[in-house]
């Protein structure tokens, strides 16, 4: 379905098109952003400066650009998709060499109001890339050699700019999220399947290679490892972030501390509660009862976007939509995963709660896209 | 492009049919992430909850309050005063270096003091308080305090720190506290972690150190809630700290007082005794210092002074001192002899001024001699050939064990610092001290105190009190512990024959109180305070043959260190003996003119229980008394007991 049998007159035009947005979902964000607000509140110590304000005001710009990008029709985007992405290679190629590099290596540009990251940039432009990309080749050829080799190319450029800066954690989401288009686009399961076994064999070898001669990883990636694989061996040195993140977290009990009551925050014991490891501090002021309240609200969100990539009877629609719900369930997968000992610590925000402007931006952007495919739906 | 039905259909399948298992893939994920939250949050919120108490829970000491001593009337020896210091905070100053110019403008502090404070500051964290001057006066304490706005950072602090009101005349006693130092800790092993709480203080010199666990109380803690960089946020709870016991001595205050300004200006120790009780009533050793020195800090200059004094003000002769006790052992002899039948009252033997045993001549004191002697005439005229030819017949084991039955030559468990274990030789003993065998000569200056003989004045009191009393007596010197009286169970008697004991009371009463005792000099006008004693002198040089006849060198014209020690024991009233007393003066001279007066004095302020007034002395000696007494440093007023809650801060 192209957009030129769009059925024009079952499909809402102008400021009827309000109407028509996906209103639970704009309010499931809301919610989610408002947890953000009130953890970023809680964490600066009852204070609405640093974090809450500014990132209320970010928020508040995202949800007018998902307005925006929900206006325009679903083909507008497909069209766009490929200037978006080399517009986001160029940015990337551009932090590569201009860019300024702070905290955890991440490179951005300083756009005055926020600091823009084109590497969350790409996590998007690549869904994007690679939904367009399979909108026009034809349902048969998906799964031949050549016409895969293409997809990887595109995810591959991005994943390298991305991996040197060097941003691990940025490049898998990426990796992973593009991955995820493939799948859903049909590509043949033994890809897949040998993907999957290439890395089990990957990842014996490095292990079995440990304390040979010809070890694939130098000692204190080891080490990272192993603090990953237990934390308490390394207590205050690369294991203090994650051992105070699961303090945090189990201390919280059922129902928490109490909103501003989390001792592991007020003693400064967990380091970046405001940006990757605010999730704990959820956890410890609110307990069980508020970290699976926060899971809720981003299943439901998931649940939301299946339904509109299922309804949108568009091919790019469906592939983008559900890149977008992939996308953003590995942030705040890893995320919690990071945070609960189950992956190791990577540079991954708890999406639309870490206070953050790019990330909170690009998704704010996106589900603008989810929103545009579900108002310009056929009908 | 132009899509046909089928295609979208097709396509609409695959993209549904993978959309699903990646939704499957999500509830997957998702109910793996919520059950990990379970076992974090709930199945192990117990285990989290511990450790997240620990991070932020931290324990600080609170140093208890050190317990007070006092005197045997409730007179304070050792109290806690305030002690008003400052401390800075480093991070609340700002310039610390302005801060610090600033408040050594303000109070005393020197450049040494500054610079300390400086490092002080530099080394811990920025939060942390550092007393930066301490022992503050009032004024001092005021002009800070009133220019608090012109001082950020600066915080007056009011803590405790030891004190003795009564200064030097309880060194002797009652010690003194210091820091705990490095040696300290590994000296005695001691992990109490009260001793970890800076500045703190514990006994380090007699009472103080002998009592320490009694007086040192437990340490209190406060649960404090800290951040991550040990900043305290707030208290959590606080255990207040149980302060140290409260410790009762038996010395009395007035008379040890009396006591050392007696003695000021000699070289000598005194020990008063308890003739009922054993009780010590006074522990003098002179010259002494100021304990409170110690506590504050004593400077090197101070330190090499009282070090290097040759009168050693910073040894308690009365109790570290070991001394041959001279004529005072000759009771010791003359008890042997009676107990062991060697000798009766009525018997008497010659003295021509020396005899000849073995090979060499001993001399007696008298060069003339003293003709005939009987027990009581050798006790107060102090003849020595009596006592060689007693010593003869009584030999040296048993001499030596009526020394030791009457306390000599043994370690009295007193709660004092290298307390001296004196020595009441036996064959046995010089055998294994210096491989030699025992000769008659040995014994002979065993009869006179001299040769091994070694006493302190400690043993000599203890060994007067017990001829006085004819009991064991044991002497002690706490006599309540937080109230709890100590001891107090009556001494058994020695097993001596109370008729030999009433001979030697005898020849003591004759030593004070005949014209021809050694002490006449020194008697009491007054029979309800009659004493009896004995008087010493002990060589501290040989005296060859050749200066024996050319006549002995007086003590006068002797360098001082080459002189005699002067002695004197006793006890008061003779009819019902209370007090026992012995003294001691360094190379004094006679023990007649140089002990016996000041044993006098004792006995009589004792009896009395104040200054003794003049007409208890000889008429020719009363003015000559009065003016001593105006010019010793004796209290103005007797002083006034001081109960707990006027010294608990």
């Amino acid at each position: 379905m192209s957009f030129l049998e769009y059925n024009v007159k079952s499909t809402p035009t102008g400021w009827r098109k309000i109407l028509h947005l996906n209103w639970a979902l704009a309010l499931l964000l809301v919610s989610v952003a408002s947890v953000g607000f009130l953890m970023l509140y809680s964490v600066a110590g009852g204070s609405f400066s640093p974090w809450a304000e500014t990132q209320m005001q970010r928020f508040a710009l995202g949800f007018f650009a998902m307005l925006i990008v929900a206006m325009v029709p679903i083909w507008f985007w497909r069209n766009m998709s490929v200037l978006a992405y080399v517009v986001s290679l160029l940015l990337l190629l551009y932090v590569e060499f201009f860019g300024a590099t702070g905290g955890g290596a991440q490179r951005w540009i300083d756009l005055g109001f926020m600091r823009l990251q084109p590497s969350e940039m790409a996590k998007i432009t690549v869904v994007m890339m690679l939904a367009a990309y399979y909108d026009w080749l034809d349902l048969g050829k998906v799964s031949h050699p050549l016409f895969v080799a293409i997809p990887l190319l595109i995810i591959g450029v991005p994943v390298g700019l991305t991996f040197i800066q060097p941003d691990l954690g940025t490049s898998l989401l990426i990796l992973m999220g593009g991955g995820a288009v493939l799948f859903m686009a049909g590509v043949h399961w033994l890809y897949f399947a040998s993907v999957i076994a290439l890395g089990v064999g990957a990842v014996t070898a490095v292990f079995s290679s440990r304390g040979t001669d010809w070890a694939l990883l130098a000692d204190y990636q080891y080490a990272r490892i192993d603090t990953f694989l237990d934390p308490s061996s390394d207590p205050l040195g690369a294991g203090y972030h994650i051992t105070q993140s699961q303090i945090a977290l189990g201390s919280g009990g059922w129902t928490g501390r109490g909103f501003m009551q989390g001792t592991q925050i007020r003693g400064d014991f967990l380091p970046e509660s405001h940006t990757d490891f605010i999730f704990p501090t959820l956890a410890e002021e609110f307990g069980f009862v508020g970290a699976a309240s926060l899971l809720l609200l981003y299943v439901l969100i998931l649940i939301f976007c299946i339904a509109t990539a299922l309804m949108a009877r568009d091919r790019f629609a469906s592939l983008l939509v559900m890149g977008i719900a992939v996308t953003f369930f590995l942030y705040f997968a890893v995320n919690m995963a990071m945070v609960m000992g189950l992956a190791p610590v990577v540079g991954v925000p708890l999406p639309l709660v870490s206070y953050g402007g790019s990330a909170m931006l690009v998704l704010m952007v996106a589900f603008g896209l989810v929103q545009s495919a579900h108002i310009h739906r056929a009908r | 492009m132009k899509k046909t039905q089928k295609e979208i259909e097709d396509s609409a399948r695959t993209i549904g049919r993978r959309s699903l298992i990646v939704g499957g893939v999500f509830v997957g994920t998702g109910a793996v992430l919520a059950g990990r939250m379970r076992y974090l949050q709930v199945e192990r919120a117990d285990d989290f909850r511990l450790l997240a108490e620990e991070n932020r829970i931290n324990l600080r000491l609170l140093p208890p309050e050190r317990g007070l001593i006092f005197d045997r009337s409730g007179v304070l020896l050792a109290g806690n005063e305030q002690n008003y210091r400052i401390t800075l905070v480093r991070e609340d100053a700002g310039d610390v270096d302005a801060v610090l110019d600033e408040v050594a403008r303000l109070v005393n502090m020197d450049l040494r003091a500054l610079e300390r404070a400086r490092e002080e500051i530099r080394r811990r964290p920025g939060f942390v308080p550092v007393t930066i001057a301490d022992r503050l006066s009032w004024e001092e304490m005021s002009s800070v305090a009133v220019n608090a706005p012109a001082l950020p950072g600066v915080n007056p602090e009011v803590g405790l720190s030891r004190a003795y009101p009564l200064g030097a005349d309880f060194a002797h006693v009652v010690g003194y506290v210091g820091p705990v130092s490095d040696w300290y800790l590994e000296q005695t092993g001691d992990t109490d972690p009260v001793l970890q709480i800076p500045d703190f203080q514990v006994g380090r010199y007699n009472v103080e150190d002998k009592v320490e666990d009694v007086l040192r109380g437990r340490a209190g803690t406060s649960r404090v809630e800290v951040n991550a960089s040990g900043r305290v946020m707030r208290e959590v709870d606080r255990d207040p700290a149980t302060p140290g016991g409260d410790v009762q001595l038996t010395v009395d205050a007035g008379l040890q007082n009396y006591v050392e300004a007696r003695m000021s200006g000699e070289s000598a120790g005194a020990v008063v005794m308890d003739c009922v009780s054993g009780e010590v009533l006074a522990i003098a050793s002179a010259p002494t210092f100021d304990p409170n020195l110690f506590v504050r800090g004593i400077s090197t200059t101070q330190w090499a002074g009282l070090n290097e004094d040759p009168y050693r003000p910073l040894a308690n002769k009365a109790t570290q001192g070991l001394y041959p006790p001279g004529s005072t052992y000759k009771m010791v002899v003359a008890l042997a002899a009676l107990e062991g039948g060697f000798i009766t009252a009525n018997e008497t033997i010659p003295c021509a001024g020396s005899i000849e045993v073995g090979n060499r001549r001993f001399h007696c004191w008298r060069r003339g001699g003293h003709g005939r002697m009987n027990l009581l005439e050798s006790l107060s005229q102090s003849c020595d050939v009596y006592y060689y030819e007693l010593a003869q017949r009584v030999g040296i084991e048993n001499i030596s064990a009526m020394a030791r039955r009457l306390g000599c030559g043994m370690r009295h468990d007193l709660p004092l610092s290298g307390i001296a274990e004196g020595l009441a030789p036996t064959m046995d003993w010089k055998r294994r001290r210096f491989n030699e065998d025992w000769v008659v000569g040995d014994t002979l200056n065993a009869s006179i105190g001299q040769g091994f003989v070694l006493s302190s004045p400690l043993h000599l009191a203890v060994m007067t009190a017990r001829i006085a009393s004819g009991r064991a007596l044991e002497p002690s010197l706490i006599r309540s512990i937080d109230g709890v009286r100590q001891g107090g169970e009556e001494a058994p008697g020695l097993g001596i024959d109370p008729a030999h004991l009433a001979l030697v009371h005898r020849g003591m009463w004759q030593v004070s109180n005949d014209p021809r005792g050694t002490a006449y000099r020194s008697r009491i006008m007054g029979d309800a305070y009659a004493i009896a004693g004995k008087t010493g002198t002990s060589q501290v040089r040989n005296i060859t043959a050749a200066e024996r006849a050319a006549g002995v060198i007086r003590n006068e014209d002797l360098p001082w260190e080459r002189r005699d020690h002067a002695l004197f024991v006793g006890f008061a009233p003779f009819d019902n003996p209370r007090y026992a007393v012995s003294v001691l003066v360094e190379h004094g001279g006679g023990g007649s003119t140089a002990a016996a007066p000041i044993g006098r004095d004792i006995l009589l302020r004792a009896q009395v229980g104040d200054v003794p007034p003049p007409e208890l002395y000889p008429v020719g000696q009363r003015r000559e008394i009065e003016a001593m007494h105006d010019s010793l440093p004796i209290f103005e007023t007797p002083p006034v007991p001081s109960g707990r809650e006027l010294t608990r801060a």
